[in-house]
């Protein structure tokens, strides 16, 4: 069995579910409805965090292998079954999502008037597609899970966004639509080659050099559009300026990370040859990245765009990490993900304290803040120091072991790559300037009440984990350590006899 | 023990001070602050008390493991020798003098001010941090920390819009200098596998051989390193190219200019690269970039000084240049008298900072020396202490500075070679410089008639006695530190009170060719000097129309010198402009016609066709999903056929 002693990994992924069950049968007036929906979806989110916390106590360190496991056949005759598993990569990613899911019910706590019910259910089954994207180990599953995440996420933004939602969400849904085709079918082709969808199975199964390359494009594809990387990025500014507070803080929290864990899940241990290959254009795409949306990001005159952008920036780092295939690279770009899932849902909750006040995240609407919401001034310097990578703060470790990976494999990328610490804090302060220092000059902001307890209650395990990351990471890196190792052995090995695979199948 | 107390202490106030600033009030938080830091400052004297006279051994503290990653390891430790315990000490102290006598500055706030006390703790915490590192990293996390500080107390008065473009200027540019730091940082774990100092230390000499490849060319390793370490260094201690945010950060409270911009954060490049000397000793062509740029910084500084009005502006610039000293020290391998010379300013600088904010604070908030004057006998303790900074500064016998300042250039004559001629020639002109300008702050403010309002000449008035007296106990520090420590700090001896801390190779250390210089050469910087002195008396006091007189004359380099060399205009021009430009362009043109250009026109397309032909467009996600099953059956089936 597992180191539980119950399926916990179902548990986790199916609860939420449940909770929706339990919400969609509420019945009475509409004030009513809202109020329980919002209490069963907070309840139920918080069990399923407080489940979710059992990984985090039996989880054994130095397994790099799959724990938790759960194997029941489904499909027998298409060699399709229902695996569940987590290792050092997928479990903290587990535990994200179901951390920001109450955060994100809470911050949506009163801001959403009309259909909160089918809102709050919105939100418990994106929680259940997330976790099961971390937990699956078939392919087929995963790919369920994964594609999943679009709908509830589609209708976040098109149903309860802002006035160009529809456009917001379409992009976003065809955007990542076109990328995922190619990832089915490379699926496909997986399956069709090996006969085997079982992810742990395919992790020690060598495939044809040749066919690498082009199953690593067709990956590339989906997971690029996820990540995102430069130049599929665009969607993300428009979804985030159109989705609610909690939707961004989802999307920036977590189905951003899909990309980055596919790259680390499959095209790193699975595509070993492609990866070396075209690691050169993984550096590229993430340079430009870093560069790019930086630049970009200074431009903007709206918060929500501003920090997509910045996210899209932070995401070319964690592309360069992953590439170097080094201890300190991957390592990095896993501690920049999570570290990002933190800071960037901070980010967009402190956005939302704004919009939530003034309808509103045009940088030029405010100003002077300082006078009249001075604890909401610190909240926001300090997720903002975060971002930047101020040392001290998450932000710092994830960057500083990327750049260490990137210098390993040549000076030129740590430089280039580390052009976002200048960068980042040109848009990150230019923009804290305009929204915070200075003095009122709109009067609608005068009668602003600094942050209530419930928006402190929703910052403060953000600043925790913030700093607890920052100062002693250890606590984090010590998870996925032994997986990490194991992926840089694998690598290794696979090199070695890759170069013979290449030369013996010219195809 | 005594270290961390001293380290941590200055923590402690910052976090009583900003959680008790509210409930409690100003009074609360400045009590604990000042209390917290007398025991850190205690403590640091102690602790470098105790290791100078040799009661105690050089030591590490371990605290715990901070990052690790593969054979990446990094520990929060704080490091004990000569080289921390002597920064530790003076900063905890200038910490604490400036502690109290920010409660006289800023008694006159509009708005609370335990924000600014809990700022300045959390400042010395960083700075300790940095100077008791016991790795690299953490250095840096020192090394960010108080430029954080620095940008937050740039920008304390939030109303201010220079306030604010000035804190992030500081900010940015030292980002830039630490970009290049980090990627240092990153080369020395790729070269040495390690990044705690003494693995490193101990690890040079076996690597003096290795080469990097860079720019198609192959580089010494150790070079490489200590160019980019130095370039960091650069951009905290305002040296040229990168100085430019130095002068603007005197939008702050003038305690803050003193604390962070004389005395301790701009020193910490300078601390770097002593920290590094085991490291740079071996990188002869980085130590002598090292020694460029510090020569031609104390040079152009200065003369930028010369020409400014602003009284805060004037002892900016001079900072700057002093800060060349020191790096020219430090390049011409003596970084023992860098550090000598670092101890020394911090006291007649920070006198100096707050002598210029006793004077701002006489003249309610005017700091144009155009608009001073007469002063000498109304504020007659700050214009004593003035005296004493300036004479410190100018380096006259036998104040603090004129210790440490002659050291550095004997040491720059004494070594052979054209570097160090070239520092030797740039730190007289600017001894010169130097002396000049300083005399002319004391008789712009203090001598010939008033040329303030008369409301503002009503109201001058001495500062309190909260304020005179950390003046007082600077002062007679400039006096006579310089002295007191003559023969321990540097000479021939200068080894056995530094210890493994500051490393030389031998042959290399300069008080092997200093004892050499005899006669009227040794006297030349003092003389130098006098005739600074000299030369202000006249154009200000004797023949006062010579100035006005000279700038009509040479109009184009006078401007030239007022405009500061025209640094910030070009660098306007070039990045933040430029910047700018490109954000936009890369946001109109690349995201929004190109990229998106693409999706949209195809979205656009298949609306148009679609509306009027076949409802396809139902924005029904389920039948989006069933194209989408669809699609892939036919991609696969392609797929295979043509495989």
């Amino acid at each position: 069995m597992n180191a539980a002693g119950f399926p916990v990994l179902s548990l986790v992924t199916w609860l939420p579910l449940v909770g929706g069950a339990i919400i969609l049968s509420i019945r009475g007036d509409a004030e009513a409805v809202a109020r329980n929906a919002r209490w069963a979806a907070l309840w139920t989110s918080l069990i399923v965090f407080g489940l979710s916390l059992v990984l985090w106590v039996k989880f054994n360190p130095s397994d790099p292998g799959f724990q938790f496991v759960e194997n029941v056949p489904w499909m027998p005759e298409y060699g399709l079954t229902y695996h569940l598993g987590v290792d050092g990569i997928s479990v903290l990613f587990v535990l994200l999502s179901t951390a920001l899911t109450p955060i994100c019910v809470l911050a949506s706590w009163e801001i959403i008037k009309y259909q909160v019910r089918e809102y709050m259910l919105a939100f418990l089954i994106l929680e259940t597609m997330m976790v099961g994207t971390f937990c699956s180990l078939d392919f087929i599953i995963f790919y369920m899970f994964f594609e999943g995440t679009l709908i509830p996420m589609y209708l976040i933004i098109g149903v309860w966004g802002g006035p160009r939602r529809i456009y917001s969400a379409f992009k976003f849904f065809l955007f990542t639509l076109a990328g995922s085709v190619l990832l089915l079918l490379a699926i496909l082709a997986v399956w069709y080659q090996t006969g085997t969808m079982d992810i742990a199975t395919l992790l020690h199964t060598k495939l044809p050099a040749s066919m690498q390359i082009w199953l690593f494009l067709a990956f590339l594809a989906s997971f690029a559009v996820k990540l995102p990387m430069w130049p599929v990025h665009t969607w993300l500014p428009d979804a985030h300026v159109e989705a609610p507070t909690a939707g961004s803080v989802m999307l920036a929290g977590v189905l951003l990370k899909f990309g980055g864990y596919g790259f680390l899940r499959f095209s790193v241990p699975l595509l070993p040859v492609a990866s070396a290959t075209l690691a050169p254009l993984m550096f590229a795409l993430g340079v430009m990245a870093v560069i790019y949306t930086s630049f970009v990001a200074l431009a903007q005159d709206d918060m929500k765009k501003l920090i997509a952008y910045s996210s899209v920036a932070h995401m070319g780092l964690v592309t360069i990490g992953t590439f170097t295939f080094n201890e300190q690279g991957l390592q990095g770009a896993m501690f920049q993900m999570l570290s990002h899932g933190v800071v960037s849902a901070a980010l967009f909750l402190c956005v939302g304290v704004l919009y939530d006040r003034l309808h509103t995240h045009e940088i030029d609407r405010f100003g002077g803040l300082i006078d009249r919401m001075p604890f909401y001034a610190l909240i926001l310097m300090f997720f903002s120091l975060a971002s930047v990578g101020l040392p001290g703060t998450s932000g710092f470790v994830g960057e500083i072991l990327v750049m260490i990976g990137a210098l390993q494999v040549n000076f030129w990328l740590a430089l280039l790559g580390g052009t976002g610490m200048i960068l980042s804090v040109g848009y990150m302060l230019y923009m804290y300037r305009r929204v915070i220092f200075g003095t009122i000059m709109h009067a609608d902001l005068k009668n602003f009440l600094d942050l209530s307890p419930r928006e402190v209650a929703v910052f403060a395990p953000l600043v925790v984990l913030t700093l607890w990351m920052g100062i002693y990471p250890a606590s984090f890196t010590s998870f996925w350590a032994a997986s990490i190792g194991q992926i840089v052995q694998n690598h290794q090995m696979a090199m070695l006899h890759g170069v013979h695979l290449a030369g013996m199948l010219p195809r | 023990m005594l270290t961390a107390i001293a380290v941590f202490f200055p923590l402690l106030g910052a976090a009583l001070a900003g959680l008790l600033g509210r409930p409690a009030g100003d009074r609360a938080s400045q009590v604990v602050s000042i209390l917290c830091m007398v025991i850190a400052s205690a403590a640091g004297i102690a602790a470098a008390v105790l290791l100078g006279i040799g009661a105690t051994e050089p030591g590490t503290i371990e605290i715990t493991n901070w990052i690790s990653a593969g054979t990446f390891r990094v520990s929060w430790a704080l490091r004990n020798d000569t080289l921390s315990a002597v920064m530790v000490a003076m900063v905890s102290t200038v910490s604490m003098l400036i502690h109290v006598y920010s409660v006289g500055y800023m008694a006159h706030e509009d708005r609370p001010c335990w924000r600014f006390f809990s700022y300045i703790s959390l400042f010395s915490f960083a700075m300790l941090m940095l100077v008791t590192a016991d790795n690299i990293l953490q250095l840096f996390f020192g090394w960010e920390g108080v430029g954080l500080m620095s940008y937050l107390l740039i920008g304390y008065w939030y109303y201010k819009p220079a306030a604010n473009a000035a804190a992030i200027k500081a900010f940015v540019v030292n980002r830039v200098a630490d970009l290049f730091f980090t990627v240092g940082i990153a080369l020395l774990f790729f070269q040495f596998g390690t990044l705690s100092f003494s693995d490193i230390f101990a690890a040079v000499p076996s690597h003096a051989a290795h080469h990097y490849e860079l720019f198609g060319a192959s580089l010494p390793v150790l070079e490489v390193i200590g160019v980019l370490l130095f370039i960091g260094a650069m951009g905290k201690s305002a040296q040229l190219f990168l100085h430019t945010w130095l002068p603007d950060a005197m939008e702050g409270p003038t305690p803050i200019s003193a604390l962070i911009h004389a005395a301790t954060m701009v020193t910490a490049g300078v601390f770097l690269v002593a920290r590094m000397s085991p490291l740079m000793e071996y990188a002869p062509i980085a130590l002598s970039v090292v020694a460029v740029i510090g020569g031609s910084t104390s040079f152009f500084a200065a003369t930028i000084a010369c020409a400014q009005d602003d009284i805060k502006k004037v002892i900016a610039y001079s900072t700057c240049s002093q800060l060349g000293y020191m790096f020219a020290a430090a390049g011409v391998g003596a970084f023992d008298i860098s550090i000598f010379h670092l101890i020394t300013h911090a006291f007649f600088k920070s006198l100096l900072f707050l002598g210029a904010g006793s004077v701002i604070h006489a003249m309610s908030g005017e700091q144009d020396m155009r608009r001073m004057g007469g002063l000498w006998n109304k504020i007659p303790i700050t214009y004593s202490v003035m005296w004493v900074g300036f004479l410190a500064l100018a380096g006259i016998p036998f104040f603090s500075g004129f210790y440490s300042k002659d050291a550095i250039l004997d040491a720059a004559l004494g070594t052979p070679g054209g570097v160090a001629f070239y520092a030797y020639i740039t730190g007289v002109a600017a001894a010169f410089l130097t002396a000049f300008y300083s005399w002319r702050v004391l008789f712009m403010t203090f001598h010939g008639t008033s040329r303030a309002e008369p409301h503002v000449q009503e109201h001058v008035h001495e500062s309190p006695a909260v304020m005179t007296v950390p003046l007082i106990l600077l002062a007679v520090g400039s006096a006579i530190v310089g002295y007191s420590l003559d023969g321990t700090f540097i000479g021939l001896h200068w080894q056995s009170f530094w210890g493994a801390s500051i490393v030389t190779l031998p042959g290399s250390n300069p008080f092997t060719h200093m004892e050499s210089i005899h006669g009227v050469v040794k006297w030349i910087p003092t003389l130098v000097g006098l005739a600074g002195l000299a030369t202000a008396l006249l154009f200000y006091i004797l023949v006062p129309w010579i100035p006005g007189w000279l700038a009509t004359r040479f109009r184009p380099i006078h401007v030239f010198l007022v405009k500061k060399w025209y640094f910030d205009e070009i660098y306007d021009a070039i990045f933040v402009r430029g910047a700018l430009a490109l954000a936009r362009l890369l946001w109109k043109v690349g995201d929004v016609a190109v990229i998106d250009g693409v999706p949209n026109g195809i979205a656009t397309l298949t609306t148009d066709s679609s509306g009027e032909v076949v409802k396809l467009q139902t924005g029904s996600v389920a039948q989006y999903a069933f194209a989408m099953v669809l699609g892939v059956v036919i991609l696969v089936a392609v797929f295979l056929l043509f495989r």
